[in-house]
């Protein structure tokens, strides 16, 4: 693991919470969405929040892809699950929610998931290990 | 009633979701190391190789199914049911997929993982 790809990881956690806090944050100026309304959905770009939303939640997409391509399933989602606690957060900076017992549990749960996955090789199988082999050979 | 609709609905998202991640992660090693890939072949040679993988297009449609799935079960059950549910069994059902579809190896330092951030996932939604 490399500092690039600490930074790609960081990149799909905090691209899809922030995305998803601005499209939500968006959403609610905009009232009722409804599949019936098909125009008012296309018009909802023109929300300053909801365009930007739109802009993070690709930036996740494409950091998403770029890990997949060099890190196991298994490893890409448990690592970036720590946008959970992130909301959570959020919601207690932004908004002043409380955070019940339960909810410290479960940040602590998580994190502990991140951190076991994390210490451990980013990708398993065969693919990266003869990859690996390669870049011995060459050097 | 509205219940077994809610877990119908969460099945069919984890079941969609799943089916997605491993699809898109399949692809994603198909197509190569993405930053390499960048560095030799420019930017555009990325979009060309991920333009060129079937199976990138097959998985962002079964994402999009999981999307729709999650909006319709939202309809029939609480936000607070079919949103846990579905995430924290996407997480433990990816760890299945993966090493079946994908030969990950999942050893007990994985397993615990996945399964500690989906018991965290229920427990921050309760």
């Amino acid at each position: 693991m490399t500092f690039r790809k600490y930074l790609v990881l960081v990149g799909i956690t905090v691209f899809s919470t922030l995305g998803d806090s601005l499209l939500a944050r968006g959403m609610k100026d905009l009232g009722g969405a409804s599949l019936h309304n098909i125009p008012g959905l296309l018009l909802a770009v023109l929300n300053p929040f909801v365009g930007v939303g739109i802009i993070l939640l690709i930036a996740f997409f494409a950091s998403y892809m770029s890990a997949l391509s060099w890190a196991d399933l298994t490893f890409v989602l448990p690592a970036t699950s720590f946008s959970y606690v992130l909301v959570a957060v959020i919601a207690r900076i932004r908004f002043h929610e409380e955070i019940s017992p339960t909810r410290w549990l479960g940040i602590a749960l998580i994190s502990a998931g991140v951190g076991f996955v994390a210490v451990g090789p980013s990708s398993t199988t065969h693919h990266e290990r003869e990859a690996l082999e390669h870049e011995e050979v060459r050097s | 009633m509205n219940n077994t609709y809610a877990w119908g609905a969460i099945a069919l998202i984890t079941l969609a979701a799943t089916t997605g991640d491993v699809l898109l992660a399949y692809s994603m090693k198909r197509v190569g190391h993405v930053g390499e890939v960048w560095e030799s072949h420019g930017l555009l040679g990325v979009a060309r190789r991920i333009l060129a993988t079937p199976t990138f297009f097959l998985g962002v449609l079964a994402m999009a199914v999981a999307f729709y799935s999650l909006l319709f079960g939202l309809s029939w059950g609480n936000l607070s049911l079919v949103v846990p549910a579905s995430a924290s069994l996407t997480f433990v059902a990816n760890a299945v997929a993966a090493r079946i579809f994908l030969h990950e190896r999942v050893g007990r330092r994985r397993w615990l993982a996945a399964v500690l951030v989906a018991a965290g996932v229920v427990l921050m939604a309760l």
